[in-house]
Parts: C-alpha cells; sequence; structure tokens
C-alpha cells in the first residue's frame, strides 16, 4: 500500500521488517532519525533485535562486524564523519567477507563543518571493498536495502546503500513498503554455513595473518567476487521492482521520453539523445523534471544505482550515439577532479568518441536547480573539457 | 505542480506543518513532498519548509524558489528575512498576525490586497491550546483561503503525528481557523 512517511522512517521499517538480529549505532545528523526510530521500535516492543547504543562510531561498526563474525544479521548506519571514524573496521568488515549492511546518510565532510549533503563521505569508503548503492528517491531505498541483504548475505560482501542526507532522509514523500509477508519470502532466516561463523564446537578464525604467500591471491579473489555480484545485483533490483509493483511509469506529458531501466543503471530521456547527463542518487529526480519540461534539447540521463562494482560496460553501451556526457560529481578527489567523472574517464579511453567534461555539484549541500543545468548543457557543447564547479 | 513555502521561527512547528499539507494533500489523492530548509534547528531561529502537491509524480528536489503560497508564521520576520523572494503576481500569503495589512506594510504592498490573509494565529493558539504553537491553526487558515487542502483530510492527517488530549485541541485549532473568514 502507498503510504506518505518520512524517508528516514520508510528506511526504518523496512530495516524492522528484514529483522535483524543486532543493530548498533551512534547518532549524527542527517542519520539521527533512521537509528532513532529503530530504536523507538525496539522500546515499543514492535522489533526484537539487540539495540547497542554505542559509545562511537568506531565501537558501532565494530560491534557490527563482531556479531556479523557470530552469524547475526546486522544493520548499522552513518553519516559524514561517523563513517569516517568507522572506516579502519569497515575495511576489516569487507577483507573478513562479513554481510554487513549500512545505510549512509550523505553529508559532507569536514573543514569547515558542513551538515548538508554531498558525496564526500562515501567516497573514503570506495577502495574499501564493499558494494555501493545509491537510492534516487525513499522508495528506491526500501528496494535497495532488501537487495543489499540478499547480496551480502549471499556473496560474504558488505553493502552500502546510500541516501542523500535531508533531501532524502527528511523528505515526506509516498512510497510504497513491502508487506513482511513478502520480506520474508524475499530474505529468509540468514543462516551461515559452517566455517562461515564464530562457533566454539567449530573453531574459525577471521581476518588472520596473510603472509605475502597468500594475502595478495586473497584480495584479488575479494576484487573479483565484487565484479562477479554485478550480474545479479541488476536483476534482484529489477525483481524487488517488479514484487512492490513500483517501477516509475512515462506519463502523458512524457510521450516522446523513454525509460531503459537494466537495475544497475536507468535511462530517462529521448530516444536518441545529443547530451548525456550521468549521476548518483537524489540529484536524478531534479534532471529528469529538466528533461521533461526540455525535451527539444534531446537530452537524456543515466541514473548510476551501483558505484561499486562499476557497471562501466553497460554505461558504455547505454550511451548509445549521444555526443556529449557530463559526469556530475557532489564530490571532489581535490587536486584532481570528481571521482565518477575520473573513473568514467578511465573505462571510457580510446573506447568512444563521445565528448565527456566533469561538474562539481552541490558540495556541502549547494542547492542544484533547473538553472545550473542549463549552464552544464552550454558548456559541455564548448571545447573546453576540464572540470568545471557550477554552483 | 503547487508549490508552497513556509517561514517561521525555530519551535512553531513549522516543518510540522509543512509535513501535515503533504499528508493531507496525499490522502485528498495528490502526490505531494515535504522537506526543511534544513538549518541547524535553534529555537526562535528563522526556518523554512517546503511542500509540493502534484498530480503527477514528483521528482524535482530543489528549494522553492517561486510559491504559488507562502504562509508567514511570525510577522517578527519581516524585514529579516526576505519573505516575498520569488512572489509571483498569483500568489497567495497567509500571516500570523494581529495587526492589519496596513499595519504590516507601512510601504506599498508586495502583492494585490486580495492575496493575503491574515489571522491572529498566535490568540487562537494561546486560547484553544494554552500554548502560543499556531501551525495547526494556520493549517486551518491556509485550507479555508486555498481551497486547496480539505479540512478532513489535515485532520486526519494530525492523527497521525498526534493523539490524546494534544490531538483534540489542534483539531479544534484547525476546525476553528478554518472556519474564519
Amino acid at each position: 500500500m502507498k503510504t506518505i512517511l518520512e524517508g528516514s522512517r520508510v528506511i526504518a521499517e523496512t530495516i524492522k521488517m528484514i529483522k535483524p538480529s543486532v543493530v548498533s549505532a551512534y547518532p549524527i545528523t542527517p542519520q539521527t532519525h533512521i537509528v532513532e526510530d529503530l530504536a523507538k521500535f525496539k522500546a515499543n516492543g514492535a522489533a526484537n533485535y539487540e539495540y547497542v547504543r554505542a559509545e562511537s562510531e568506531f565501537a558501532a561498526a565494530s560491534i557490527v562486524l563482531g556479531a556479523s563474525a557470530a552469524g547475526e544479521r546486522v544493520y548499522t548506519a552513518t553519516s559524514s564523519q561517523g563513517l569516517l571514524l568507522m572506516i579502519e573496521v569497515l575495511f576489516n568488515i569487507a577483507g573478513m567477507r562479513l554481510p554487513v549492511v549500512l545505510t549512509c546518510a550523505n553529508r559532507g565532510v569536514s573543514a569547515p563543518i558542513t551538515i548538508w549533503n554531498d558525496h564526500q563521505d562515501i567516497m573514503t569508503l570506495r577502495d574499501a571493498g564493499w558494494i555501493i548503492l545509491f537510492a534516487e528517491n525513499a522508495q528506491e531505498a526500501i528496494v535497495l536495502h532488501l537487495v543489499a541483504y540478499k547480496i551480502a548475505e549471499k556473496y560474504k560482501i558488505p553493502v552500502t546503500v546510500n541516501v542523500d542526507g535531508f533531501v532524502l532522509t527528511h523528505t515526506y514523500e509516498p512510497s510504497v513498503l513491502p508487506t513482511q509477508s513478502q520480506v520474508n519470502k524475499y530474505l529468509p532466516k540468514y543462516k551461515p554455513q559452517k566455517d562461515e561463523y564464530l562457533n566454539v564446537e567449530n573453531p574459525v578464525t577471521f581476518g588472520a595473518f596473510a603472509t605475502p604467500a597468500d594475502y595478495m591471491d586473497i584480495r584479488e579473489e575479494l576484487h573479483n567476487d565484487i565484479k562477479n555480484t554485478q550480474k545479479e545485483i541488476g536483476q534482484e533490483i529489477k525483481k524487488v521492482f517488479k514484487l512492490l509493483n513500483v517501477r516509475e511509469k512515462i506519463s502523458q506529458k512524457e510521450k516522446n521520453l523513454i525509460f531503459n531501466d537494466n537495475g544497475l543503471v536507468e535511462y530517462y530521456g529521448v530516444k536518441n539523445p545529443k547530451i548525456i547527463f550521468l549521476t548518483m542518487g537524489s540529484l536524478v529526480g531534479t534532471i529528469k523534471d529538466f528533461i521533461k519540461e526540455n525535451q527539444k534539447e534531446k537530452l537524456g540521463v543515466l541514473k548510476l544505482r551501483s558505484f561499486r562494482p562499476l557497471p562501466d560496460k553497460i554505461i558504455l553501451k547505454m550511451l548509445k550515439n549521444a555526443k556529449y556526457l557530463a559526469i556530475l560529481d557532489k564530490n571532489i578527489s581535490l587536486g584532481e577532479s570528481g571521482v565518477l567523472g575520473m573513473e568514467i574517464k578511465g573505462a571510457f579511453f580510446n573506447k568512444t568518441k563521445i565528448k565527456i567534461q566533469n561538474f562539481i555539484v552541490g558540495l556541502g549541500g549547494r542547492d542544484i536547480t533547473e538553472k545550473h543545468l542549463s549552464k552544464i548543457i552550454k558548456i559541455i557543447q564548448t571545447k573546453k573539457d576540464q572540470s568545471v564547479f557550477i554552483g | 505542480m503547487l508549490e508552497i513555502r513556509l517561514h517561521g521561527r525555530g519551535g512553531q512547528g513549522v516543518v510540522t506543518a509543512a509535513e501535515l499539507i503533504a499528508i493531507a494533500a496525499f490522502k485528498d489523492g495528490f502526490e505531494s513532498q515535504a522537506f526543511p530548509n534544513f538549518g541547524v534547528e535553534r529555537r526562535g531561529a528563522p526556518i523554512q519548509a517546503y511542500t509540493r502537491i502534484s498530480k503527477e509524480k514528483i521528482r524535482l528536489r530543489s528549494q522553492i524558489y517561486e510559491p504559488d503560497f507562502l504562509i508567514i508564521q511570525d510577522d517578527t520576520l519581516f524585514g529579516v528575512v526576505d519573505l516575498f523572494k520569488g512572489v509571483k503576481k498569483e500568489t497567495k500569503v497567509v500571516i500570523n498576525s494581529s495587526k492589519k495589512l496596513n499595519e504590516i506594510f507601512s510601504n506599498k504592498l508586495p502583492l494585490k490586497k486580495e492575496n493575503f490573509f491574515i489571522v491572529d494565529a498566535t490568540k487562537i493558539a494561546l486560547d484553544i491550546l494554552g500554548k502560543p504553537i499556531i501551525n495547526t491553526v494556520m493549517l486551518g487558515a491556509f485550507a479555508q483561503f486555498s481551497g486547496l487542502i480539505k479540512v478532513k483530510s489535515i485532520k486526519d492527517a494530525l492523527r497521525e503525528k498526534f493523539s490524546g488530549e494534544i490531538l483534540n485541541k489542534n483539531i479544534q485549532a484547525t476546525e476553528y481557523a478554518f472556519n474564519l473568514k
């Protein structure tokens, strides 16, 4: 049933239905409402998980690491400085192949202090061995959390679902939550195999010492395993959209526009676009509206739901005959360029003649409007191609 | 799509008012969206919140720059915040004030006289709720003046946020303001 709730509440309701046995977190803006709701559910008797109030994010991450290693389904959430404080533990979680799920309510990073949204925080986790998913709206946040547990527990790879801080976490909008029986069926109780969890009857070690004889092979295996989840992540996303019957549809005013969704990447725009935007998260919604209002400009947008693994070959295919690709990054690798821009340029080297330009937008909560998007389509059609700050 | 911008001060329930409008509009069969202007909330500080209402799915995420409706919960914000920034000729404005229109605007009105609706929400709130929390009074006035949402839907929305004595008093406050004019 379609209801209207705050984004954080929708995520908390989804987690409640997924039934982790251990939830541990330390509150930080703008993640706070998610963990407050989860604590309330527990206090009211609506949930059975162990809710552990940690003394820091480092502790929260360590608690879910331990519980996951003991064979339990776990959940945590954080933002910004909180994620940075967790980082050492998060690398370990991936290396130990623990199926932890973490929601990152994306926020900029200090200094200067900002509580507002951008994607700088999660870029710190880029190389840690986590699967990194991004939601455009509350509905996608529901879908991606379900998929996150499915993939994490099957492949023993941790997954983070990213939701734009405030823009999604503090916004009321309609969405469809699954029923408890749908969740039970999609995500049965987590039962790790023997040797996959700590058990005194069957002792195993996690995160053991590895000499040069083994370390590199273990890292290569994790790398390959993450790459190999790609197809299934896409399939599962499509499956859950279908299960909840929530796929976005073309309205009367959009007859000349199309949706083309393969799960990992969604295309929205004209059939034969001249300019394509590529980005992640809630910004895609604003871009879709811009495309709808400016149909003569022949525009399209590719929404990346999975940043790790990066489905670069799929993106390349979906560019078709477009002339310009504007990559919008809500982050910056200081001294170089936006991270997605840098990666796509590398992946597409010698594979396409499309002009690629990187735009840095929305840092520290700077609002992104249709005016900025107009500016981007003007700039990209010039000869210059260095990264530009817009806002 | 209709866009509503709400101005007030921290502690007056500005964000809750924006959310209640969105919930009420959803109950009336519309798509809707409500979000705060992400401040570091402090009691008394100027606060903004936004609501969008549409027949179609709302994808736009930017803030509201050209509102169709303005709800001003505190008349001490005049001269402090640029309340009328981006207003259009047809923008309708609901103001909480004990003053008359020509007392609020000593100079020229920013919009036509008919575009304003003034309600002494603080007095009504003190009478009914016993506290100067004026957002539900403003919602009743907004529902009346805009004709956009049903008062029944606001009451249903209130039931999702409040319960018991507080709920009853807020319903009473909403109805009282709705029946003004």
